[in-house]
């Protein structure tokens, strides 16, 4: 993967530095929101980068813009909304909930009750297969566990 | 006249991998024998082509030939020797001369550790590989040829590696992930014989599964690695992205992590045939689909190499044709025929049929939050991005969800299990995870749900796995014994496990708790982080072979005792790239990790210091999964010949 | 019927496949302006050099185009002369010289020629921000009404005029 951070990507922002800003933040709560704000905000110009990873100028600028807003008492969701009507969708690592996105959101739900339903029917469908001999729970248990131990069931007590 | 040779040597390794991919294939079906033994010479022939071709270009790295476009693009006089080597694999062009390589590899061992099988099922697995080493020659040969000269102006001196790359991380972690990406085209390779020659017994299995190990293996290990290596390269203290290229190697490893769990119940049970198939066809699909998301530019990625359009519409199509008619051959030939074996609600195979079901949806859902920037631009919805946030909010449920089935799941019989111990063992899981979730989180000084849920998840695992260990070796005379008559694959199991363990604990501990600082310093300041002093020492400079650095020194006293000398770096390179070296101090507790900024007038500095709880614990539980896996192949049913009679019936075909 | 199953991962890979193909040919780090269709934002700059007090009624009148440049843009070198003969050929362009020394670019444009009717001044940066500018050179394409209607991200040279921005002019030059 890194093996592959290359070559033409002299205009592009390469990511080799993160870049070490201080500020002053009235307190511990200012400080958090402004760290996930720039964690979940994009760099617009860079490869794959978020706003604190990137050393990118427009980076550098938008963090002091997130943080300028922080503190003349913006909320997330006003600061967010100023960055999308300049920059677009494409800033938000957290895409909204907008038809856009709808399969997105909804896709992983879909899939877990598909992949649900279909282990609950060959679970079904194979507990009425034929029935095996039968031997009483304890011995059953004992029997599996010895053959187990030696690696000897697989051809053996299979139906 | 070197790089001639190599490229005349890559040809001819070219030509091989295509009578390999012709003559063996048809051997088998004509049922000629002489045609199917042929494979193995071509096998090893092909290898030793590929490592003349690859040794070529390292020869080109060692003696500075900018004659040749890639070295002069890569390379540089003024590198170290390992780094010259590692060049070679440092972009495009190189590094698909070692996936030949590696392929070569994989091969020449299935030829080599294949006496005993069939000799039909061997001539289709090593036909099969050769298909797939005949398209990326093509690839190479047609667009991307290393050896390319830049006469008769060539230049004096190389463009140098990019400095990121100029690292031990380099070195190591592509050619092990390579080994993982393309040792999944030996299951795969299995997989095609197997649809083709109709014979799926347990015999196949039983090859089939050391190969998925290693491959595993591997790509356990590389993924590892990369993410070690991101952590500390680039300077910011993250180490996972989710970028696409990091998706572009998780989603194979997590199909392969379903094979290996599905080629288990294959084996004992002779059921799941079809989808462990299919299994084997994606985990291979997905590292090809790596593949080409990496060479195409069809999605923006921190790691990306230059792409090139060309290069994807070749990917792509020989994608299509490779996995197209994989999956075609599949459709037609896959068993049909429901297996007549019956498993209740309480049995290994239900849990490994959820697991797997956990597994895939994961993959899917990592699938689609990869690729929905593109369906989203292709749509005309508009361009927008897909980050971690998106990730983590699906990832982080389904794995916990994966970790409760996966406790219970080791400790189940084939067939079904007495209610009882079960329940028993439900108990004492969660007498051990529920305290875990209470308690332990106050190590770190607050209680964070993340951090519960992730500790509680790791107890519940690691006891539940420890509890099976205690009772499966309580049947011997005395509990040594008992304990050397497990099974190596049993042992592999636990191994892997616990580390799943152990990487959830330290992914959940090091996301919840760890601590940032971002400050100006001047020699003589001291900075307390999570009860740890940082005093900074001051800035010397350094000379190194091809940069100029300049390196921090800080102290870190705990309770008043120094335990730690960090030395952050900052290096300019020739080409005017400028690069952080973190300064990190590791230990199983804990990360001290140091950043030097910008130099702020006169002796100040901005530094950033992170402390990271338990950040080793995440490598570390790859490293104990590479090693379970390991440990699995050491079983000794591998060891001797497999059983003749198959229980089911062979044939698979359904046509 | 079973069968047909069988081949339900072969017609999802080939989706996939014919999604990836339609994706090679759309640049990822292709990003449309997200004020196309907008009006241009509201601001009050002065001009280079004068310091003529300018808004965004300059936009009346035009189509224009509005190019954003600095002097620390090594590419916005590479374009200049580009510009220059475009402003030849009669297209009104105005500059904003984004984030840039006042003296240094009144020295480029004394250089280099002059393409720009007229020249805002931004130096801080705020205009480029509500424009969404993420690195100059930056070139929009804005209608009579002074709305929006097309961004190019990068060096503005013949081809990219021809094939990209020249069309989308000449749709709005005769309303």
């Amino acid at each position: 993967m890194l093996a592959a951070a290359l070559s033409a990507l002299l205009s592009w922002w390469s990511p080799g530095v993160a870049a070490v800003e201080i500020h002053d933040f009235a307190s511990a709560a200012e400080q958090e929101r402004y760290r996930v704000l720039i964690d979940e905000l994009r760099c617009p110009q860079c490869q794959n980068q978020n706003l604190a990873a990137s050393d990118a100028p427009i980076a550098a600028d938008l963090r002091t813009e997130v943080l300028r807003l922080l503190r003349a008492g913006k909320s997330d969701t006003e600061i967010i909304d100023f960055l999308v009507g300049r920059y677009g969708d494409f800033v938000l690592y957290r895409p909204r909930w907008q038809p856009a996105t709808y399969l997105l959101w909804l896709g992983p739900g879909g899939l877990l009750i598909a992949a649900g339903l279909t282990v609950v029917l060959v679970v079904r469908r194979q507990r009425r297969a034929p029935p095996q001999a039968v031997l009483d729970g304890a011995a059953h248990a004992t029997l599996t566990r010895l053959l187990d131990e030696n690696g000897e069931r697989s051809v053996d007590d299979r139906r | 006249m070197i790089p001639e040779y190599g490229h005349f040597a890559l040809i001819l390794a070219f030509c091989l991998s295509l009578v390999l991919a012709v003559v063996p294939m048809l051997g088998a079906t004509l049922g000629r024998p002489l045609w199917m033994a042929c494979a193995r010479p071509l096998a090893f022939g092909q290898f030793v082509l590929a490592a003349i071709s690859f040794g070529c270009l390292a020869a080109a790295f060692l003696g500075d030939d900018f004659s040749v476009r890639y070295v002069a693009q890569n390379g540089n006089s003024l590198l170290p020797v390992y780094y010259k080597l590692s060049a070679v694999w440092g972009a495009h062009e190189g590094s698909l001369l070692l996936w030949v390589l590696v392929l070569a590899g994989w091969t020449a061992a299935v030829a080599a550790f294949s006496r005993e099988l069939p000799p039909e099922l061997v001539a289709r697995v090593l036909a099969v590989m050769g298909m797939i080493a005949v398209g990326f020659h093509l690839f190479m040969l047609l667009t991307s040829n290393p050896f390319e000269r830049l006469l008769p102006m060539a230049p004096a001196e190389g463009r140098d590696l990019n400095p990121l790359l100029q690292d031990f991380g380099l070195i190591v972690h592509p050619p092990l992930l390579y080994m993982g990406y393309v040792g999944l085209s030996v299951p795969f390779a299995f997989a095609i014989a197997a649809l083709l020659g109709g014979r799926m017994d347990v015999a196949w299995t039983r090859w089939t599964r050391p190969w998925t190990n290693i491959a595993w293996a591997f790509l356990t290990i590389g993924i590892t690695l990369g993410s070690w290596w991101a952590y500390y390269e680039l300077g910011w203290g993250g180490w996972w992205f989710w970028d696409p290229v990091e998706n572009a190697s998780f989603m194979p490893w997590l199909i392969a992590t379903a094979l290996v769990h599905s080629l288990a119940v294959t084996e004992k049970r002779g059921l799941f045939r079809g989808w462990t198939l299919l299994l084997a066809i994606f985990a291979f699909a997905l590292s090809l689909l790596g593949t080409f998301l990496v060479r195409s530019g069809v999605l923006t990625s921190v790691h990306a190499f230059a792409s090139d359009p060309t290069r994807g519409v070749f990917v792509l199509m020989f994608l299509g044709v490779v996995i197209g008619g994989s999956l075609l051959l599949y459709g037609l030939r896959a068993p049909a025929l429901r297996v007549p074996a019956s498993f209740g609600w309480r049995s290994r195979e239900a849990f490994v049929l959820a697991n797997n079901g956990m597994l895939a949806v994961i993959t899917a859902v990592i699938l689609l939050g990869t690729l929905y920037p593109l369906v989203a631009d292709v749509m005309g919805w508009g361009k927008i991005s897909v980050g971690p946030p998106y990730f983590n909010s699906f990832f982080v449920p389904l794995t916990l969800v994966l970790a409760l089935l996966m406790g219970i799941g080791a400790l189940l019989q084939w067939k079904d299990s007495a209610p009882a111990p079960l329940a028993r063992a439900a108990g004492l899981g969660a007498l051990v995870a529920v305290p875990a979730a209470g308690l332990l989180p106050w190590l770190w000084g607050s209680w964070q749900w993340g951090a519960a849920l992730a500790l509680a998840a790791a107890a519940w695992i690691a006891a539940l796995t420890v509890r099976d260990l205690w009772r499966k070796s309580a049947f011997a005379p005395s509990r040594w014994q008992g304990l050397r008559r497990l099974r190596g694959s049993y042992w592999g199991m636990v191994c892997a496990h616990l580390g799943v363990a152990v990487a959830i604990a330290g992914a959940g501990v090091a996301a919840s708790y760890s601590s940032q600082q971002e400050v100006q310093m001047r020699p003589g300041d001291v900075l307390a982080v999570a009860g740890y002093e940082f005093r900074f020492d001051g800035v010397t400079a350094r000379d190194g072979p091809n940069y100029w650095a300049q390196i921090g020194a800080f102290d870190v006293r705990r309770n008043g005792r120094v335990v730690a000398h960090l030395a952050p770096e900052k290096r300019r390179y020739q080409g005017g790239q400028v690069m952080t070296e973190a300064g990190i101090d590791a230990s199983l507790g804990r990360d001290l990790y140091v950043v030097l900024g910008e130099p702020l007038g006169d002796t100040a500095w901005a530094v950033r210091v992170h402390v990271k709880p338990l950040m080793r614990w995440v490598w570390l539980g790859g490293v104990l999964i590479a090693l379970g896996a390991v440990m699995a192949v050491g079983d000794r049913r591998y060891r001797r010949p497999a059983p003749v009679r198959a229980a089911v019936p062979a044939n698979v075909t359904g046509t | 019927m079973a069968r047909i199953r069988l081949f339900v991962p072969l017609i999802i890979f080939l989706a996939l496949a014919a999604l990836l193909y339609l994706g090679l040919g759309h640049d990822p780090r292709e990003l449309p302006s997200a004020l196309v269709d907008r009006p241009v934002p509201a601001f009050a700059l002065p001009a280079l050099g004068d310091d003529k007090p300018l808004d965004q009624t300059l936009f009346r009148g035009g189509p224009r185009l509005l190019n954003v440049w600095a002097t620390w843009c090594s590419a916005c070198r590479d374009e200049h002369p580009f510009l220059v003969e475009l402003a030849r050929a009669g297209v009104s362009i105005v500059g904003l010289d984004y984030k840039d020394d006042p003296a240094a670019a009144r020295r480029w444009l004394a250089d280099m020629g002059n393409p720009y009717q007229e020249v805002i001044a931004d130096r801080e940066g705020r205009l480029g921000l509500d424009l969404g500018v993420y690195g100059a050179p930056e070139t929009y394409v804005i209608d009579a009404a002074g709305v929006i209607r097309y961004r190019h991200v990068g060096v503005l040279n013949a081809q990219v005029w021809r094939e990209r921005i020249e069309p989308v002019y000449r749709q709005w030059q005769t309303p």
